[in-house]
């Protein structure tokens, strides 16, 4: 019989920290006040110095029940498979070591932001620290944790990819995770949940009618489409980021700068995120599901179908060509 | 004499190892060692310049937009262009929001529990302190948090989201506003000063701020207040002489003028006059001492007589104080000038003290800001093709002064160096064997018979609001 309130250890590795700051917009509501019990957390916790070595060393002893064991940022495996580039201060060990002493200890375990989903921003080339995440490396299975490792929950580790993550979607996934309610065909393919996997960044996007006619930003501020020539990721990347608001009602397209797919592995490694890469003109990175031919052909149509008042706008940063009203008449 | 690690190290943005001596009750020595490295100076190079504004604000979580100022300010510095006043205005708003969301969050998460811990159960504010600012528990959690959360809500109308975003660009800010999006920006201005005056300060904030001496404060201690409790708490531990340095203290100017760029002390009084260095004779890296322009990083973990991922900034050869404390010294804020008297020593009570006359003064300067916003005026001129050269972004981030040094070559980023607040402040030793600011400030502490174990040890650590995934990067 398990415990009813879930205990929950938090440990950061190669991170920035951005993962707890996004989880603090919604820390009191979603986690105090769901049920969950702070093990210790390094942001949020009192004990310090020995007093986390001992709860740690209950954890490795048994005498407490680790329900999550939440990791944010990559685990470094460097210099040498050592893992010195990340010491756990004042334990002795790197934090290589202990995700490892850690991982099958927990219920389930969870990868925090696209780092420790997949080595993230760390991970980008160079191989500085020789990066992964917990479970992945990149896209490929295998990490600082085999391919085959399963908690024992029987799950392998859950990654709530993002930089950052929306703070719903860590909070979301945990509260899920403590009602045993996401099995293993809930999460992808790289181990994200689907209730936000399964989107693309691109849905419901505030750029949509400029999409809908390639009406495009020239240049950053603008209000058109940023994909044909910014760089834009959303039709490609997961993440229902614009079905949510991001601090209030932002997104990053509202924003006014494009999507870096930020949930996929690999996304460290995009040179000139600014800017499309392009082939005779046509981007290379369309929509995945899309044949190319019909997308050009689309897009073709869409742009000589364009509304002054649309044109116009995509290259301004603010309304200068108002939808008409309707007692106006027609365009 | 005995020596002690103090590790892990919370509650500090990131992990931090303190090796302590204590003789007789007394830090005799310190040796503060960044236990994290990313290699961010290598990542980021070979890169396509303005790349770096995706990669460099992920040095770190909380002071994201700082470090994205950073980067866009070396771009700029390099394209030579003059950015949109309106993209000026909103990224000085949205630099003001997280700057005053760390400063909270420093105050209410990071520093106060520690007043709460069981060392303390026989003081007579005990059981306030408790109840108020118990880690996780204390009362004042959720109304901060969420107070902070309506805050950064400044973040999703002016720059999408938070952390980790690419509005910050060299030519101004990417997301426009319209007039509804400025009245809701200042909304959440006026909302958030409520907070500050009923809740933080307890009283309105140009009275908190006609406050200019430390007899004035003493006086304002007895008010119905979280930063008055601190007041209280700090007088009765002698926290004004704990943890002292003494100086030189660096701001690269905040916010376009609001405070002054500067340095305090003996050296010089004059930015241009400085010279700064990073030393690595206990840093584990490889090579020499050199001006960033210059730098090299060059990891060697296994390095004899090292103690840190971290670098020693040196100010004309000096270790230097950098933060709110610094800025308002060199702002000439009259408060901050007279607690730190006439020998110039900083201590855990004047950094906090600092940092709650920066909400005041910036929340109110920001409040300005939004009003100059001219909504039908561009937000941001474009960038230009980056000549080969050097680029340098200097700005003040919550915790203190930020440095890029970005070199371009043939449309690469061939070097990028990058000195963070709290590399300035918890450097390790020089090859001259000068001791880091934290070093000096723990150094001498009187921690009596419980020795690293004394909260004392952590109220230094904490009052310096260290950021240790910067530290290093």
């Amino acid at each position: 019989m398990r415990q009813k309130t879930k205990t929950l250890l938090w440990l950061q590795a190669g991170s920035c920290g951005g993962c707890t700051m996004a989880l603090l917009d919604q820390f009191s509501r979603d986690i105090t006040g769901g049920g969950i019990t702070i093990l210790w957390h390094p942001s949020l916790s009192e004990q310090t110095g020995t007093e986390v070595l001992d709860i740690l060393n209950a954890v490795v002893d048994g005498r407490t029940e680790l329900d999550f064991l939440c990791i944010e940022g990559a685990v470094l495996h460097g210099p040498n498979g050592t893992g010195l580039f990340n010491r756990f201060a004042g334990t002795g060990k790197t934090m290589l070591d202990w995700v490892r002493i850690l991982a099958p200890l927990a219920h389930y375990v969870v990868a925090v932001g696209t780092c420790a989903a997949y080595g993230g921003i760390v991970a980008g080339e160079g191989d500085a620290t020789s990066a992964t995440g917990v479970q992945f490396s990149d896209a490929i299975l295998g990490g600082a944790l085999e391919k085959s490792f399963r908690s024992k929950s029987g799950l392998p580790v859950v990654n709530v990819a993002g930089c950052a993550p929306h703070p719903g979607w860590i909070t979301e996934s945990l509260m899920a995770l403590a009602a045993d309610q996401i099995t293993a065909n809930d999460i992808d393919s790289l181990g994200r949940p689907k209730f936000f996997a399964d989107h693309l960044a691109h849905h419901g996007c505030s750029r949509n009618e400029f999409y809908e006619f390639k009406a495009s930003a020239e240049q950053l501020s603008n209000r058109g489409c940023l994909m044909e020539h910014l760089g834009c990721k959303a039709t490609q990347a997961v993440g229902d980021c614009n079905d949510r608001g991001w601090n209030g009602d932002g997104s990053c397209t509202k924003g006014g700068y494009p999507c870096v797919a930020c949930t996929s592995p690999g996304f460290e490694n995009t040179h000139g995120y600014l800017n499309t890469p392009k082939i005779g003109g046509i981007p290379v990175g369309l929509p995945l599901d899309m044949p190319k031919a019909w997308f050009v052909a689309l897009a073709a149509l869409s742009k000589s179908a364009t509304p002054k008042r649309v044109r116009i706008n995509a290259a301004a940063d603010h309304v200068v060509l108002p939808p008409k009203n309707h007692r106006d008449g027609a365009e | 004499m005995t020596r002690v690690l103090v590790g892990p190290f919370n509650r500090v943005e990131g992990d931090l190892e303190v090796a302590l001596e204590v003789e007789g009750g007394i830090v005799t020595d310190a040796e503060v060692s960044t236990s994290l490295y990313r290699g961010f100076e290598q990542i980021l190079k070979g890169r396509v310049p303005l790349d770096a504004l995706v990669i460099a604000p992920r040095i770190c979580g909380i002071c994201s937009v700082s470090q994205s100022m950073a980067a866009a300010a070396a771009l700029r510095d390099l394209m030579g262009i003059t950015p949109a006043a309106n993209g000026v205005l909103c990224a000085k708003i949205a630099h003001a929001a997280e700057n005053l969301a760390d400063h909270l969050t420093h105050f209410y998460l990071f520093f106060m529990p520690d007043f709460a811990r069981d060392a303390y159960q026989r003081r007579a504010w005990f059981g306030d302190v408790q109840s108020r600012f118990k880690a996780i528990d204390g009362k004042a959690m959720e109304p901060v948090l969420s107070a902070r959360s309506q805050l950064m809500q400044i973040m999703g109308l002016l720059a999408g989201k938070w952390p980790h975003s690419l509005a910050f660009q060299p030519g101004g800010t990417t997301q426009g506003l319209d007039m509804g999006g400025r009245v809701r920006l200042a909304n959440i201005l006026s909302s958030f000063r409520r907070f500050l005056e009923t809740t933080v300060l307890g009283t309105d904030l140009p009275t908190f701020l006609s406050i200019s001496s430390r007899r004035e404060l003493d006086g304002y201690a007895g008010t119905n207040s979280d930063f008055a409790c601190f007041i209280r708490v700090a007088q009765d531990l002698g926290l004004d002489q704990t943890g002292e340095f003494s100086g030189p203290f660096l701001s690269y100017g905040a916010y376009d003028g609001l405070f002054a760029a500067g340095v305090s002390g003996d050296a010089a009084t004059s930015l241009d006059m400085t010279v700064i260095t990073e030393d690595v004779s206990h840093a584990w890296m490889s090579g020499n001492t050199l001006e960033p322009s210059q730098g090299e990083t060059q990891p060697d973990a296994f390095k004899e007589g090292a103690y840190s991922w971290a670098k020693a900034p040196r100010l004309n050869g000096q270790s230097a104080e950098v933060g709110a404390l610094a800025r308002q010294i060199i702002a000439k804020d009259p408060l901050l000038i007279d607690l730190v008297g006439p020998s110039k020593k900083s201590s855990v009570f004047a950094r906090i003290v600092a940092r709650m006359v920066e909400l005041a003064k910036v929340v109110m300067a920001a409040q300005d800001w939004a009003q100059q916003i001219e909504l039908k005026q561009p937000f941001c001129v474009p960038s230009v093709p980056l000549p080969d050269g050097l680029g340098i972004g200097l700005v003040e981030a919550a915790r203190g002064s930020l440095g890029h040094w970005m070199v371009v070559r043939d449309g690469k980023i061939q070097r990028y160096q990058i000195i963070a607040p709290t590399t300035w402040n918890f450097s390790p030793r020089d090859g001259g064997g000068q001791l880091g600011p934290l070093e000096q400030a723990l150094n001498g502490l009187d921690v009596g018979a419980l020795g690293a174990k004394s909260p004392m040890v952590q109220h230094v650590v904490r009052s310096f609001d260290p950021c240790m995934v910067c530290t290093a990067h």
